[in-house]
């Protein structure tokens, strides 16, 4: 069977470029199954263009509402419901409600419904660069996580159906509910870091989500003549930390340029970037193979 | 009047307004860093803190001398935190939304309360500003309910300013509720523009008031612009990219201090922002 290696790349901080990057991936790794795991604000489909092939429905957790004609207005419910989700004319905003199930389990009259919740779809997909998939949850809505899980399971029985030994995951940023369901069975973390004071700040937040974990951790950082002093800290910090340091990329605003014109920075004509992802990706690959070897 | 800056992409400028929004002004404001899994904001205020404190969700610990095993905590739990078995119990904390429902369904009083810290609370204060933000536990899943405590930090009077949390899923609606005015960062690219269209889509669902800032205006391209003009949304300033204040930023420095045009293009906004959610009640 094909060894499969799953690289999630995150940021914590939002906007460092990490799906420019995994869209410049996409165009230099071969044979992998690509997957946008920030389901909640997906992105890297812009750079691909995808030809949408299976669409399914995502259904997740449940929306409690109140039937007038049962309710017998004794307002119980308005007290038991911890996250103010039921108005004082008792209706319940489904917004606020955590789907909890609190008035549907003890409402004395039934008279409350509890009823699935769809909250998204997800979708198998055919790119220029290999099979692709995402999701799209619904606006406001919760079970990100879920989600996420969702779409990375998916992705991975694809590269085992296929034979494909790289999954190259677009992760979400921050390092909350989302982020930990994007980190479970990676093989690595490709940390897309930012020379500033909260790009500093996002990165070892998310770097210690990835310890916690016990997952190997690469980092690069991007738009490092912003601020080389920080970009050499971030360098130190992950020679103190054990992380393999992938290189520099340079603030350029051919990364928009190729965006606009729906291309990766790979396709689009500067010799430099390329030849410098090239790199990150070549030494991607040995810290990958090296990471193989060392674990059973 | 609360104010709260958003936006669907991450890294638009959301922190860079909502601070310099703050420091530029002369009157007294509440800061409220609602973005708990990435709080930043602390990074160029610096205030000084003078209150911390772990924030505790409540959630259930079973008293086995007293459990029966009939298994209605489990049931009424959605969320897998309560596993009943023949002869035990098990709670799972971490998986816990405090609803409460286990302590409501248990016959025997056998679910005792107990409390579990995901985050740090921090109050403090810098010249005009009241500042508040929460740090999400690393490990920890759930910022909602980190959010609203940071938001019951708040004195109900005078002018808040709410740095929000990227995205359009829960941490944002908790954030967004109870706004009077959203306050949308975008930049002019196509990952703006798809991510913008989710934002003003959440905004929406919560029906309230919105205005647009469109940072780096100069790079990418109009089409955010033509959307912003198809859906009526008023664009409250437009900041071309600068990278001496890209570089300021980067080394933590707050704009409004270094560059005087900063300082007139926030308080621009804030005038833009007063007429725009100020007087809902006259059109």
């Amino acid at each position: 069977m094909t060894e499969i290696n799953e690289i999630v790349v995150l940021s914590g901080k939002g906007g460092t470029g990490k799906t420019s990057i995994v869209g410049a991936l996409a165009a230099l790794v071969p044979d992998k199954v690509l997957c946008d795991a920030d389901v909640d604000a997906a992105d890297l489909h812009l750079l691909l263009s995808p030809e949408v092939l299976e669409r399914h429905d995502f259904t997740a957790g449940h929306k409690a509402a109140i039937d007038p004609e049962l309710c017998l207005k004794c307002g119980d419910c308005l007290n038991w419901c911890r996250f103010h989700a039921i108005s004082d004319d008792l209706v319940i905003n489904p917004l606020l409600c955590e789907g909890c199930g609190v008035c549907f389990h003890l409402c004395p009259a039934r008279a409350v419904r509890f009823p699935d919740n769809h909250c998204g779809e997800w979708y198998i997909s055919r790119t220029r660069f290999g099979p692709l998939v995402h999701a799209r949850l619904g606006i406001a809505e919760e079970n990100s996580g879920k989600l996420v899980t969702l779409v990375r399971g998916e992705a991975r029985r694809l590269a085992e159906v296929d034979h494909r030994p790289f999954i190259l995951t677009d992760g979400p940023p921050g390092i909350g509910c989302p982020v930990i369901s994007s980190l479970g069975n990676a093989q690595a973390v490709l940390l897309v870091a930012e020379p500033t004071v909260s790009g500093k700040h996002d990165l070892q937040r998310v770097a210690a989500l990835a310890d916690h974990f016990r997952l190997p951790v690469l980092v690069l950082v991007n738009k490092a003549d912003l601020h080389w002093q920080a970009a050499r800290e971030i360098e130190q910090f992950c020679a103190d930390r054990g992380y393999p340091f992938l290189g520099h990329l340079p603030f350029d605003p051919d990364f928009t340029r190729a965006q606009v014109e729906g291309k990766t920075i790979i396709e689009y004509n500067n010799k430099r970037l390329q030849a410098l992802l090239t790199e990150i990706w070549e030494h991607l690959r040995s810290e990958i193979d090296n990471l193989r070897r060392q674990s059973p | 009047m609360i104010i709260t800056i958003a936006s669907g992409k991450g890294g638009t400028g959301k922190t860079t307004i909502a601070t310099n929004l703050a420091a530029a002004l002369e009157g007294p404001v509440q800061f409220l860093d609602c973005d708990v899994e990435e709080p930043n904001a602390h990074l160029f205020l610096k205030p000084e803190i003078q209150r911390s404190y772990e924030f505790q969700l409540e959630v259930p610990e079973i008293d086995l001398e007293k459990c029966t095993f009939c298994g209605k905590c489990q049931d009424i739990c959605q969320f897998n935190a309560i596993a009943v078995l023949p002869e035990t119990a098990l709670t799972f904390p971490e998986l816990c939304h405090s609803c409460g429902g286990c302590f409501l369904v248990c016959p025997e009083d056998a679910v005792r309360s107990q409390t579990r810290a995901i985050g740090l609370v921090e109050v403090g204060y810098r010249e005009n500003i009241r500042f508040v933000h929460g740090r999400l536990r690393v490990g920890e899943a759930m910022a909602p309910p980190l959010i609203r405590r940071v938001k019951a930090e708040a004195k109900p009077d005078g002018l808040t300013i709410i740095d929000a949390p990227p995205g359009t899923s829960c941490p944002v609606v908790t954030t967004l509720w109870g706004s009077d005015g959203v306050l949308l960062v975008t930049e002019p690219t196509p990952f703006g523009l798809y991510d913008l269209k989710l934002a003003v889509g959440a905004v929406r669902e919560l029906q309230l008031p919105m205005g647009l800032v469109i940072n780096r205006a100069d790079l990418g391209d109009r089409r955010v612009h033509d959307y912003a003009a198809w859906e009526h949304i008023p664009i409250l300033l437009e900041i071309p990219f600068d990278r001496q204040a890209a570089k300021a930023y980067a080394r933590g420095r707050v704009l409004v201090e270094e560059f005087p045009e900063w300082r007139d293009m926030m308080l621009t906004l804030f005038d833009n922002l007063q007429k725009t959610f100020g007087q809902p009640e006259q059109n």
